[in-house]
């Protein structure tokens, strides 16, 4: 499913970001995103590449979302999440 | 949402504005005096109305179908062909998880891996030109998947990949496709429902031609149930009142717009060209091939690839029987099949929609088709939790 889970940018090398995705950390691809992107940011990945970053204005309801969605809450949806954060695999930086 | 519909199906975060959701839905379908049919074109889509069993608190005048939004479904069999012939000619094949099981003429990647060919699942394109560079044989993804994934793909192209890496192209382009279903005979969408991640790409300026030529309104929506409610409540509107516009449903992630490095990026690398759609049509600037600049990484012109050893064998009769075309173009449904539930299942599947996780067939296998709960001779819909 694609979600587009959001993470916050953690460091920027060139094009390369660290994402923390809820204590997961990640490397995502800057390539593609709309902005550019510094630490503090938040981005939408999307297999592996960042699609979007977040408007200051939409990052709290956005958060909000996912937080619920990966406490589960009963949540059909959380497993989704989960898999998703799951088949994104650690990358080494330097790819 | 009418009574008696299953609780224990319905688990929002907020069932109280599912419920409002819900009511201003029938109502809003219900004051139209007749059926209306409206297609979304995203598997994403049709996974949370499945999960969720949207389905059951749609009122009866409200058909909501899947069209062509799987990309695993869409790709058409000689492509599959083309990676598996790859594959049997000793070269690496990496693609993405689904693709694996997915019904050529006569073999699947998976088949050509069971007789020794080399076939690696990937989670990103980064992950296959990695594989590229951690060999000296060649490698090519069998990239699949709309324009979503696509830019992806672009990305790492110009980004620079390995001599023996290149790409076998079965990228698909939505907005033309959705032309097509609308002037499908006998077709009877009146609205669509636009994918809400590939909007953050292309923009929902994309779809104001559509609507233009048309004259059928087309909603942006999120994945989010509440997303998916609120926007079939708008879209049902739009059709009352003739109101054949754009509405973005999703703002947070979609802008007239979409995301412009992005797009420069694939047309850097990709040009529209008419091909299948596999079940579907042929669809004019559906298909995303190579330029010719990159010529150097495209497989099709790289490599000789041989599809006659694959054609001795006669096609598996059942597949004859496989109507997912037009499952997808919004004409039947998984139950009007066969095979369905019996010859085809996920483990072996006939056609394209039973493999993916976004296919029709699966889904509906998986959460027991539409959990229709006032009706007892409708298969019962399985909760997952
Ligand atoms: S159930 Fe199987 S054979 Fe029937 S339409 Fe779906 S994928 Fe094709």
């Amino acid at each position: 499913m694609c979600l587009g889970v959001p993470g916050r940018v953690v460091s920027v090398e060139g094009l390369v970001a660290t994402v923390d995705f809820w204590g997961v950390r990640r490397a995502v691809r800057l390539e593609l995103v709309d902005e550019p992107v510094q630490a503090g940011d938040y981005v939408l990945n999307h297999v592996g590449f960042a699609i979007r970053r977040i408007p200051e204005e939409d990052i709290q309801g956005t958060l909000d979302l996912y937080e619920s969605l990966l406490r589960g809450d009963g949540d059909l949806m959380a497993a989704d999440v989960r898999a998703e954060l799951e088949a994104n695999p650690e990358q080494s930086p330097d790819a | 949402m009418p009574e008696g519909a299953d609780s224990r199906q319905l688990k929002f975060r907020d069932p109280a504005r599912a419920r409002d959701l819900g009511r201003a839905l029938t109502a809003a379908a219900e004051a139209m005096g007749r059926t209306v049919s409206l297609m979304h074109v995203c598997g994403s889509h049709e996974q949370a109305i499945a999960r969720y069993g949207l389905r059951a608190s749609f009122p009866r005048s409200l058909d909501v179908i899947m069209g062509p939004g799987c990309p695993v479904c869409i790709t058409d069999t000689p492509e599959v062909d083309e990676g598996v012939a790859l594959a049997r000619q000793g070269v690496t094949i990496a693609t993405y998880g689904d693709m694996v099981k997915v019904p050529g003429t006569v073999l699947s990647l998976g088949d050509a891996q069971a007789e020794g060919a080399k076939v690696e699942v990937v989670y990103s394109v980064t992950q296959a030109v990695e594989l590229a560079r951690a060999t000296r044989e060649p490698v090519v993804f069998f990239a699949t998947g709309f324009e979503t994934t696509a830019v992806a793909t672009a990305a790492a192209l110009l980004g620079g990949v390995p001599d023996n890496f290149s790409v076998l192209s079965a990228h698909k382009y939505i907005p033309p496709v959705m032309e097509i279903v609308a002037e499908m005979p006998g077709s009877k969408v009146e609205g669509f429902l636009a994918a809400g991640h590939a909007a953050t790409i292309t923009g929902w300026g994309v779809f104001e031609a559509f609507v233009e030529r048309h004259k059928l309104p087309v909603v942006v929506a999120g994945f989010e149930p509440l997303d998916i409610l609120a926007a079939l409540v708008k879209l049902v509107e739009l059709v009352r009142d003739r109101k054949p516009e754009v509405v973005n449903m999703f703002p947070r992630c979609v802008t007239r717009e979409g995301n412009r490095n992005a797009q420069e990026q694939l047309f850097k690398v990709f040009r529209p060209a008419g091909g299948r759609w596999r079940g579907i049509a042929h669809v004019p600037n559906g298909n995303l091939r190579l330029r010719d600049e990159w010529a150097h990484v495209d497989a099709r012109r790289r490599f000789d690839i041989d599809l006659r050893p694959l054609w001795k064998f006669a096609p598996p009769a059942l597949v004859q029987d496989c109507i997912c075309g037009d499952i997808m173009a919004g004409i039947a449904n998984p139950k009007q099949c066969k095979l369905f539930g019996k010859e085809c299942v996920p483990d072996t599947p006939v056609g394209a929609c039973m493999v993916s996780s976004e296919g029709t067939c699966k889904i509906w296998h998986l959460y027991g088709g539409v959990p229709d709960l006032s009706s007892s001779d409708a298969p019962q819909g399985e909760v997952r939790p």
